[in-house]
């Protein structure tokens, strides 16, 4: 066990407040059994997501920045955690850019004055993904010793998306050999619930896309990315899918409805939160996990597993 | 085996005879297709520096067209005539006429950066499909994308309030779209939801979307986005000729009396 991120700056986002609100109480009740502290980023605005982005990459970086700007200058925090694979990557690309770009930091620069903030500077802060904190602070070992309820015959498919590891310049952290995390076959979810007793199937669109960008702009597509996503962690034999991104979960869970409401098929695999599953192990209620909120109903599988 | 991503040779340029005589030889019959010659006279030269004055666009000119693109991208998997490299190859020769033909697909890009992860060149082609699928709109080539629709929705709610209300973005959207609200699946997700969610909690979601969540202290954040927005949209405008009269796309003798 180490002694980082044992406090850190908090980032929900916006999906965190609506569709995405079992992923936040999930990661508040583990962060609390594990005692790990983590303080709210306040005032905090949008990071920009993909939609900014699209209108103006520079936008995007501006936004995200007032966010860093916020934890290390005004909270004066050296890491900040977003759960969600688009705040961290959108955090992660703002930092690159702030780095490699004088166009980007003179653009920021000008926002950051005009409203009223301090500018965030390159290196300030470090953004670290929900999976990097449980797996830096409390690691492999630490969760074995604090399993109350394995996950024990559980078979799991982990589902990372494209957000978390792509493009690969925004996190040079990652495929650094030895522990580091890995772009192309990424683990630290597999680590992570299989220290908490899960049996990881093979599975082989670990960073296939859910096609969460259009999710309702161009339905039809999303449906057979998700559909594709399903039926692989189903033959893959997986009874759950891990998710670490509510854009996902979200996708996943609604376009698995809508597969079987506009195409006819029909999928079992059940969705949920790596943080549900890791906090069930640690003994946690399946209420206080937010699992109530999600859309698919896991209820019935959890009493089934002899999880609650 | 070669996996053909992109035929050079389209169905309507190939021309069977059914009775057909050449110098007293009878060539009928599908041995004797024809590929019709095709002269290609009309580019456009400037259209490679026009992606490249769009947001994304920026690195086209470094494409090698090894293909690394198409051969990873998630929706060529879905419909194979969505083809960035292609599109790449046709946008640096300016083969604007060639481009047109998947105007309406090119917006479906999902933004997954496989293409962009793989790319030997850093081209970024995620970016180049963004840039392009904003170039066909501008231009006029075609009506705004449902894509688009819902970035600006939710942009315009970022840059007012500081963040989003999903509830209210699907909303504006399916209005934007003049889509119904109650779509069957949606329908049935919510009546899912419905069923094992608590009241209170039921009551905190209608409230969110009463009362629009904002971050404290916006206002002045609010309006220097919104000014460096529309600095940047006519840059783009004049970038892309836009602008006033535009004397190319005048008839020949209204060019002449400009």
């Amino acid at each position: 066990m180490t002694t980082k991120y044992k406090e850190v700056a908090y980032y929900p986002g916006c999906a965190l407040d609506g569709s995405g609100h079992a992923y936040n109480t999930s990661t508040k009740a583990i962060g609390k059994s594990l005692g790990l502290k983590l303080k709210e980023v306040k005032d905090w605005n949008c990071c920009g997501a993909m939609e900014v982005k699209n209108i103006d990459p520079k936008l995007q970086t501006y936004l995200s920045s007032r966010v860093m700007s916020i934890a290390a200058n005004e909270m004066g925090f050296d890491t900040v955690m977003a759960p969600c694979n688009g705040c961290y990557h959108n955090l992660k690309k703002a930092e690159y850019d702030l780095a490699n770009d004088s166009e980007s930091a003179d653009v920021v620069e000008r926002l950051s004055e005009k409203a009223g903030h301090d500018t965030y500077q390159a290196g300030q802060i470090e953004t670290i993904h929900a999976l990097d904190w449980i797996k830096d602070a409390i690691g492999e070992d630490g969760i074995r010793e604090r399993v109350k309820n394995s996950l024990k015959g559980i078979k799991v498919a982990n589902y990372y998306g494209c957000m978390y590891t792509r493009p690969r310049h925004i996190f040079p952290e990652k495929d650094q050999g030895g522990a580091s995390e890995s772009t192309s076959q990424p683990h630290f979810m597999d680590d992570i619930l299989e220290a908490a007793g899960a049996e990881n199937v093979d599975y082989p669109l670990k960073t296939a896309c859910c096609g969460g960008a259009h999710t309702l702009s161009d339905s039809d597509t999303s449906t057979k990315l998700v559909l594709n996503l399903l039926q692989a962690a189903e033959e893959s034999g997986a009874e759950v899918i891990a998710t670490e991104c509510p854009t996902c979960h979200s996708g996943l869970e609604m376009h698995q409805i809508r597969a079987e409401t506009n195409f006819g098929i029909k999928t079992k695999v059940k969705v949920l939160y790596f943080t549900q599953l890791l906090g069930l192990a640690l003994g946690l209620k399946p209420r206080k996990l937010g699992i109530h909120e999600n859309v698919s109903d896991s209820m019935g599988f959890i009493k089934e597993k002899g999880l609650a | 085996m070669p996996i053909h991503e992109k035929s050079l040779i389209r169905p309507e340029n190939l021309h069977t005879h059914e009775k057909l005589e050449i110098d007293g030889v009878d060539v009928s019959g599908h041995w004797s297709t024809f590929i019709q010659s095709r002269a290609i006279t009309d580019y456009n030269e400037n259209l490679e520096d026009e992606i490249a004055a769009l947001p994304g666009g920026e690195y086209i000119h470094r494409c090698w067209q090894c293909g690394s693109c198409t051969n990873s991208c998630t929706v060529h998997a879905v419909n194979p005539d969505f083809n960035p490299r292609f599109w790449i190859y046709l946008i640096r020769l300016g083969m604007e006429d060639e481009l047109l033909r998947d105007k309406d697909i090119i917006w479906q890009c999902v933004s997954c950066n496989k293409c962009t992860y793989s790319c030997p060149r850093d081209v970024a082609p995620e970016g180049v499909m963004k840039a392009t699928a904003h170039w066909l709109e501008l231009k006029g080539h075609r009506p705004k994308s449902p894509s688009i629709l819902f970035d600006e929705v939710f942009a315009e709610q970022v840059f007012e309030t500081g963040k989003i209300e999903e509830g209210r973005i699907i909303k504006n959207f399916f209005k934007r779209t003049n889509q119904p609200l109650m779509q069957d699946w949606l329908v049935e997700m919510v009546k899912r939801i419905i069923k094992h969610l608590p009241i209170k909690q039921l009551v905190s979601m209608g409230w969110a979307s009463i009362f629009r969540p904002r971050t404290r202290g916006w206002a002045k954040a609010r309006d220097a986005i919104k000014e460096y927005a529309a600095e940047k949209e006519a840059e783009q405008r004049r970038a892309l000729n836009l602008d006033g009269v535009n004397k190319t796309s005048l008839p020949d003798d209204e060019r002449k009396s400009a």
